[in-house]
């Protein structure tokens, strides 16, 4: 089995420790507590809403359901979604092993309820149930220099990625060409098509270029951003903050019941793209943000 | 907040209009899109007559059905002594089975199907011809609402998958708000066309 050789080939490395354990509680955090930065987003909202509307009567069970899950240790929401997790590692360790033991913290997570079983196959329609099966859960590596590994797990549920789309500029039907208003075009029309789909209020990964494949991927890596944040580059902060408050003023408001709150963050990156194609995704993210860290030097370990 | 119990009354259901928030008590049972696929394909389009192996469950499902509920939702769920629990249940979006929930209604008499995120035209139109509504739960309010299921009666269809089965439940206090009414009234449509104009105004101003 793999694990056994690696763990033959490692046992000099603390790096090598089995951290299939570890896996599972980063699994639990992200599942069953929403971070910090979001709860805050979502009381902001819940404020700005209309007393006693719909949206601000959502908004309290919301947030009264945060609360539960984290004193209770269950899953925020029942569809805990597609386990996505970003590992960055030091020359020297091995991904087939992490791989391994990811795979196998699924299968006990969802022993453990922190995890639905949501692994289906495609052709047979059988449920794996355990959460793994062909390419599931996604793992990306990236090898880095720093010292120890890093992991960040996203639990992306299935309603707000249904709503997440592509788009192919220029689209004449919105009147968007290959610039930032044309992306702004292209962000407010999928929005709108998202409606209460996606459980809003989201948050919106954008990413700009690529091919297919790497925006997709791009768009949901920048959800790891703090909701709160502003981006370093002032162009795409400018135009983050004017599609915040854009895409509230669509008046759609939280689970689309109407109201102020529509989209809690906008997280816009760029990547090279061939001269003819130029790819607008948007990775649409329900209220439910949930993500966890965990970074692992020598033998600790720490979560955020 | 208007108390309903299951089984419902078309006069009740006639009685509530879109916006109005109810609680609902009772037996009803989960179902989403292998299940609805499923009673369609057994059910609806044999009118009433399922192959044989699939007879004993279809008269189950009647008797539940009847001015019963349709859940969407898929569950997390725990075993303990044999004994099944409910330890996050939300709605799942509910427009999938759009294509299937109008004959659904129409064949079992259902009164009402909760979800998240609202139902189209054909939907709307069987509420009205039926006397059914459609109920939004709150989306992620996962272990919020699974305090509302004090029982799992038994569960069907389990080899389509935990989330896919027809879970039969027993609800205390459901929280739900009407936002599909059986006089043609929806709200999400409301909301689709005001945010309409004003993406119009946004991308064409």
């Amino acid at each position: 089995m793999t694990l056994t050789l690696f763990r033959i080939a490692s046992e000099k490395d603390s790096l090598m420790q089995d951290l299939t354990e570890a896996f599972v509680e980063l699994i639990r955090r992200a599942s069953t507590q929403l971070p910090a930065d979001m709860e805050r987003a979502l009381r902001k909202a819940r404020d700005q809403e209309e007393p006693g509307s719909a949206a601000q009567k959502a908004l309290d069970t919301i947030l009264k359901n945060v609360e539960m899950s984290r004193a209770r240790s269950s899953a925020i929401c029942q569809d805990t979604g597609t386990p996505i997790f970003t590992i960055h590692y030091p020359l020297g360790v091995s991904t087939r092993a992490l791989a391994d033991q990811i795979r196998r913290a699924c299968a006990i997570a969802t022993e453990r309820s922190f995890l639905r079983p949501n692994a289906v196959d495609s052709l047979t329609g059988k449920n794996s149930g355990n959460n793994t099966g062909v390419d599931f859960p996604t793992v990306h590596f990236e090898e880095w220099d720093e010292e120890g590994i890093k992991v960040d797990l996203i639990l992306k549920g299935g309603g707000c990625e249904n709503v997440s789309t592509q788009y192919e500029l220029p689209n004449s039907e919105l009147g968007a060409g290959r610039d930032l208003e044309g992306v702004r075009r292209v962000v407010l029309d999928a929005v709108h098509k998202a409606q209460g789909l996606g459980c809003s209020p989201g948050v919106l990964g954008i990413a700009i270029g690529g091919d297919r494949g790497t925006s997709y991927l791009k768009s949901k890596q920048l959800l790891l951003r703090p909701v709160d944040d502003a981006n370093e580059q002032p162009e795409l902060a400018a135009l983050e903050q004017r599609l915040l408050e854009e895409t509230n003023q669509l008046g759609i408001g939280p689970m689309g019941f109407g109201g102020k709150t529509t989209v809690l963050g906008v997280k816009i990156g760029t990547l090279h793209r061939l001269p003819a194609s130029f790819f607008v995704s948007v990775a649409y993210m329900c209220w439910a943000n949930r993500r966890a860290s965990m970074r692992v030097i020598g033998q600790e370990i720490t979560y955020a | 907040m208007r108390k309903l119990t299951v089984p419902i009354s078309e006069a009740d259901i006639r009685a509530l209009r879109v916006g109005e928030a109810v609680s609902l008590n009772g037996v009803i049972v989960t179902a989403r899109d292998a299940a609805h696929k499923y009673m369609i394909e057994n059910f609806v389009k044999t009118g009433g007559n399922p192959p044989a192996a699939e007879a004993a469950l279809y008269q189950e499902l009647k008797k539940v059905l009847a001015d019963g509920v349709i859940y969407h939702c898929g569950p997390v769920v725990q075993q303990t002594d044999g004994k099944w629990s409910f330890v996050a249940a939300g709605p799942t979006t509910s427009i999938r089975e759009e294509p299937y929930q109008a004959d659904v209604i129409a064949h079992f008499g259902v009164r009402a199907v909760i979800g998240k995120g609202g139902m189209g035209a054909q939907t709307l139109k069987a509420c009205q011809d039926y006397g059914a509504v459609y109920l939004h739960a709150i989306g992620g309010a996962a272990t919020f609402i699974a305090e509302s299921v004090k029982e799992v009666l038994t569960v069907y269809k389990l080899d389509f998958g935990v989330p896919e089965a027809f879970w039969v439940i027993r609800v205390e206090d459901f929280p739900a708000v009407v936002t599909m009414d059986s006089h043609g009234g929806s709200l999400h449509e409301l909301i689709k066309e005001q945010s309409a104009q004003k993406l119009t105004e946004l991308i064409r101003g």
